[in-house]
């Protein structure tokens, strides 16, 4: 109940007129520098830091988390809209937004993407207003084996079962795997892979390849198939947010298990990506309409945004009371956190109430604000569908190019976007599926870490990987999870088989 | 294999009172690590003090390259060569990358600006641990079956040296377990997934004040000088040194700024005496105290000497450890 | 709604050409020349793999655990048996299917030279400067925009650009001679 009455003056403190106006700017700027690919959540926050010095550290956290937010909801929107993903954790969004978009349901799928995020975000809010220091202390049981474990089990109830040929998939997840590895190895300080280039040691930046593989093999694509994007006769009405909002219910189960998928990840270290992979591949195992995802089904933008806003927002949980950022944008505030004097750590909860708990309801109220703008939007960005091809075109190219040369400052970086684009392009022709070789790419750099680090603690003793409850029971579960299809291919036959005898 | 740069000559003569040229674009300040860490603190910081005090009418901008272990960024800086509105933020890294990997970098390559702190490192354990001291902590290392987990930041790096030196000093077997940030082995440490961490201040400190972990020794000659408590009981002059325990390594490592190679005298002493402002600030005393970092404010001359005789140093380190490559 | 405005002089391009439809019986690349021309590349990647990654070490070393080829061999091996499986696939599959017709081919050669050429005059020119080329490149080549509207998109953009990373977010993008002319 002291929780209650310090989450009530928080909002006290949150809603007094200037830092209502704080948030409002802060998640416009958030959705500008959400849709623009050179602009991730880290640069708007990091270059207004020096500017928020003067505030009092509460309006001035206001204003930077608003970005953060308006960051997340603005991700979504090239997704949707272009098959362009400008985070990391909005790749899983684009499997089934950017088909809908293309079926002229640009403004279903951001509608949808929107509220998804919004839910996903609450539920994680929720959990620290009610449990926060409980939560916080379980994050310490993640030792490099759990970690792994965690990473499994992302893999495992993603891959298993895909239409697509299975030799394909499995060259797909290599590759993902290879290209993580590229660069400076972080264990040894070796080289790998890198034929002796200086251009190679950085390793190939997920965006780049994100970027090339989606977004430049798209335009290819549509190019080949006429001048013309599949989505232009969408139709625009304000009722699609309405309609929209009808059809959620039936998707209740999906909502509240990425929910839990989405908490869960935010809390132990696996973070958004993770955990909106994660999402969209229960979904799509134990959905009724699984078999027709990737095709345009609303199921398939819900369940990963769901999870992702969970995660990213439970993920503030563990920066706040152990001083550990859960993603770049985090560390970037963690970073003005000290700036202002405060110190993050398991501290912060007693000593800085009033900075907490005013945080805290700044996420609802930023998260409310930030869902009515997105959804005030959604019109305006269902209409850019409408702009001819010619000049669309051009213009996103150039988006992707500077995107892709902000993450390094470097055109050779432009170049491999380039040939990523080429690579896609050719590899969506052959069924090579792209989403497994993402996953391994994003993911597979820290799979391994955890699992040579894990080695190296016990000795070469695979041992570890059974050690304790927590570790063993991920381990299982990932297991089942990789099974699943056969499994349940095997009891619907016994089940067929009993109702025949 | 030292070379002689025009860096140096142009050091030797750059230092006036002649202040006649001063940057037009915005000032880019290139952090060899991720946002969060105590590089990056450092030059947001500068950024905020220079900004706040209006010290220089252009824009700053933190750019943040991590990639293979601040290798990126002093590549980036080495291809700037001449450009001066770009700055480097830097650790003993400036030596360490170059001498243990293959890639043709030399600090030398750079243009010395200011070092602006030292940095201590200090030998921490979880709360919950037996060791009450340097000497229970080596006694447990001798009589433990399985080697204990050391953690720390990058592999090769200074916490790996320091690592080393604990193991060749008390003859004794630890495992070092490398990790991408102080932050992380520190988290790691409070979860008891390891057994001691060789972090800097800045990055324990967090977990001292809650409770989760506490250090036994600083590897410094002497205590740090900050007096105020810490913690409930301690103050960062309380950690004893770890050779007053008996266990005889020493290590600080530098902070500091270095601007690329081939700028004009003119531009380097701008830089410098940008600098020196920041560093009579109030805000920076603060930040220095905060983060437990030792002023050792060194420009010029002085600060050429200091990296010469620190690189001698740490080639020596890096032979014994078998790191060397070049 | 302006959008709806620029696309009445833009109808004639969206128009399909007979030639673009797949189901015509144009000349083209067959598909299983394609799957075993990448698989035959993926073999070869697979096998530089493993040449790196044994170059480095892929054992177990004393006091770093795996070395750091240990895990890219192993990621290796499997790679190389899953391209050679599917490159036995694409030999036996019969060739009936197209992968691209040439006309098909050659509209993706207009948008791909003109993204080349963009690219690399990127370093030399500035972003921008490049940019504004680009667009009024790709606008003119694909066709059916008034010279007006081609000309304004190319200027606009890359200035509102310029505005939004340089001036607003301070992010530094690649500037060439005239932005230097111009005192950025």
């Amino acid at each position: 109940m002291e929780n209650f009455q310090a989450l009530m003056q928080g909002f006290e403190l949150a809603l007094s007129m200037h830092n209502i106006l704080y948030m409002i700017l802060g998640v416009l700027l958030g959705i500008v520098v959400g849709v623009l690919p050179g602009l991730g959540g880290p640069n708007g926050v990091a270059i207004l830091l020096p500017l928020t010095f003067g505030m009092d550290p509460t309006s001035a956290i206001i204003l930077l988390s608003s970005i953060y937010w308006g960051a997340l909801f603005g991700g979504a929107i090239t997704s949707i809209l272009f098959n362009i993903p400008g985070e990391a954790w909005s790749v899983a969004t684009t499997f089934d937004g950017y088909p809908m978009a293309q079926q002229g349901r640009a403004g279903e799928a951001l509608t949808a993407a929107f509220s998804a995020s919004f839910i996903g975000a609450i539920c994680g809010v929720l959990l620290i207003t009610l449990v926060a220091p409980l939560v916080a202390s379980f994050a310490l049981r993640f030792g490099p084996a759990e970690f792994f474990a965690v990473y499994l089990l992302t893999f495992c109830s993603f891959i298993g079962m895909g239409r697509e040929n299975r030799g394909k998939i499995g060259i797909s997840l290599c590759i993902g795997f290879l290209l993580a590895a590229v660069g400076m190895d972080s264990i040894s300080g070796d080289m790998r892979m890198t034929w002796g280039s200086g251009e190679l040691m950085r390793g190939f930046d997920f965006l780049v390849v994100v970027i090339g593989l989606f977004g430049v093999s798209e335009i290819l694509m549509t190019v080949e198939e006429g001048l013309e994007f599949k989505g232009k006769n969408a139709r625009i009405q304000m009722t699609v947010v309405l309609k929209t909002w009808a059809q959620m219910p039936r998707h209740f189960v999906t909502l509240v298990r990425s929910c839990a998928v989405g908490m869960w990840m935010g809390v132990t270290p696996g973070g958004a990506i993770a955990a909106s992979f994660m999402g969209y591949g229960l979904a799509r195992r134990f959905s009724r309409n699984g078999r027709n995802f990737g095709k345009g089904e609303m199921e398939g933008v819900l369940a990963p945004e769901t999870a992702a806003h969970a995660a990213g927002t439970s993920a503030l949980l563990p920066m706040l009371s152990l001083g550990i950022p859960g993603s770049a944008t985090a560390a970037v505030l963690l970073g003005g956190l000290m700036i202002w004097g405060l110190q993050p750590g398991p501290l912060l909860f007693v000593e800085q109430k009033d900075f907490v708990w005013g945080l805290i309801a700044s996420m609802y109220l930023g998260n409310l604000a930030g869902l009515i703008i997105v959804l005030l939007t959604v019109p305006l960005f269902a209409a850019i569908m409408r702009v001819p091809f010619g000049m669309v075109a051009p213009l996103i190219l150039m988006v992707c190019a500077i995107g892709a040369y902000t993450i390094a400052n470097s055109i050779f970086d432009i170049w491999l976007m380039l040939g990523f684009g080429i690579v896609g392009y050719v590899f969506k022709k052959l069924d090579y599926p792209l989403a497994p070789m993402v996953l391994a790419l994003v993911l597979g750099d820290r799979a391994e870490e955890a699992f040579r680090m894990a080695m190296l603690g016990s000795g070469g003793d695979v041992g570890v990987f059974a050690a304790n409850g927590l570790v063993s029971t991920l381990i299982v579960l990932a297991l089942t999870l990789l099974l699943w299809g056969p499994i349940s291919d095997l009891l619907a036959k016994m089940r067929g088989k009993m109702a025949t005898e | 294999m030292f070379r002689p740069a025009i860096a140096l000559v142009a050091l030797a003569s750059g230092i006036g009172p002649v202040m006649a040229w001063e940057p037009t674009r915005p000032i880019e300040i290139v952090v060899p690590f991720s946002p969060g860490g105590a590089s990056d603190q450092m030059a947001r910081t500068i950024q905020g003090i220079i900004q706040k005090n209006s010290f220089t009418k252009a824009p700053i901008v933190v750019v943040n390259k991590p990639a293979a272990a601040g290798a990126e960024a002093m590549m980036d800086i080495k291809s700037s060569a001449g450009d001066p509105q770009k700055l480097l933020t830097t650790s003993t890294g400036v030596f360490l990358t170059p001498m243990t990997t293959k890639l043709d970098l030399a600090w030398t390559d750079y243009t010395p600006v200011a070092m602006l702190a030292e940095d201590a490192f200090a030998l921490w354990v979880n709360a919950g641990a037996p060791y009450q001291s340097a000497q229970d902590f080596v006694e447990a290392a001798k009589a433990s079956g399985a080697p204990l987990k050391v953690g720390g930041t990058g592999s090769k790096r200074e916490d790996q040296l320091i690592a080393l030196g604990v193991n060749k000093a008390a003859g004794i077997n630890t495992i070092y377990i490398p990790h991408t940030g102080g932050g992380q082995a520190s988290t790691q440490l409070a979860g008891q997934h390891l057994d001691a961490t060789t972090n800097n201040p800045a990055e324990e400190v967090a977990n001292w004040r809650g409770g989760a972990t506490r250090p036994l020794c600083v590897f410094s000659a002497e205590a740090l000088p900050y007096t105020e408590k810490v913690t409930e009981d301690e103050s960062w002059h309380d950690i004893p040194t770890c050779a007053s325990q008996g266990l005889d390594v020493q290590y600080q490592m530098l902070r500091g700024i270095f601007l690329p190679g081939g700028v004009t005298p003119e531009q380097q002493a701008y830089y410098v005496d940008l600098f020196t402002k920041v560093s009579e600030t109030d805000e920076w005393k603060e930040y220095l105290e905060r983060s437990a970092l030792l002023p050792e404010f060194r420009a010029g001359e002085d600060f050429v000497t200091y990296l010469q005789g620190e690189e001698e140093k740490h080639r020596a380190m890096l032979s014994d450890a078998g790191f060397l490559v070049q | 709604m302006t959008a709806m405005d620029s696309n009445e002089d833009f109808d004639e391009a969206v128009v399909r050409p007979a030639e673009l439809d797949p189901e015509a019986d144009v000349p083209g690349i067959s598909r299983r020349t394609m799957e075993i021309c990448i698989s035959g590349v993926l073999v070869v990647l697979g096998a530089m793999v493993l040449v790196d990654s044994y170059g480095i070490g892929a054992g177990w070393s004393e006091g770093l655990g795996p070395e750091s080829g240990y895990f890219p061999s192993r990621v290796g091996w499997i790679f190389l048996a899953l391209s050679v499986l599917v490159l036995v696939q694409a030999i036996r599959r019969p060739s009936d299917e197209v992968f691209v017709t040439v006309p098909q081919l050659l509209q993706v050669v207009r948008v791909l030279v003109p993204l080349a050429v963009y690219v690399a005059l990127i370093a030399p020119l500035g972003i921008y400067v490049a940019s504004a080329l680009f667009i009024a490149g790709f606008m003119m080549i694909v066709g059916g925009s008034r010279w007006v509207t081609v000309l304004a998109t190319a200027i606009l953009l890359p200035l509102l650009a310029f505005w939004v990373f340089e001036l607003q977010f301070q992010v530094p993008l690649p500037k060439g001679p005239l932005e230097t002319a111009l005192g950025y």
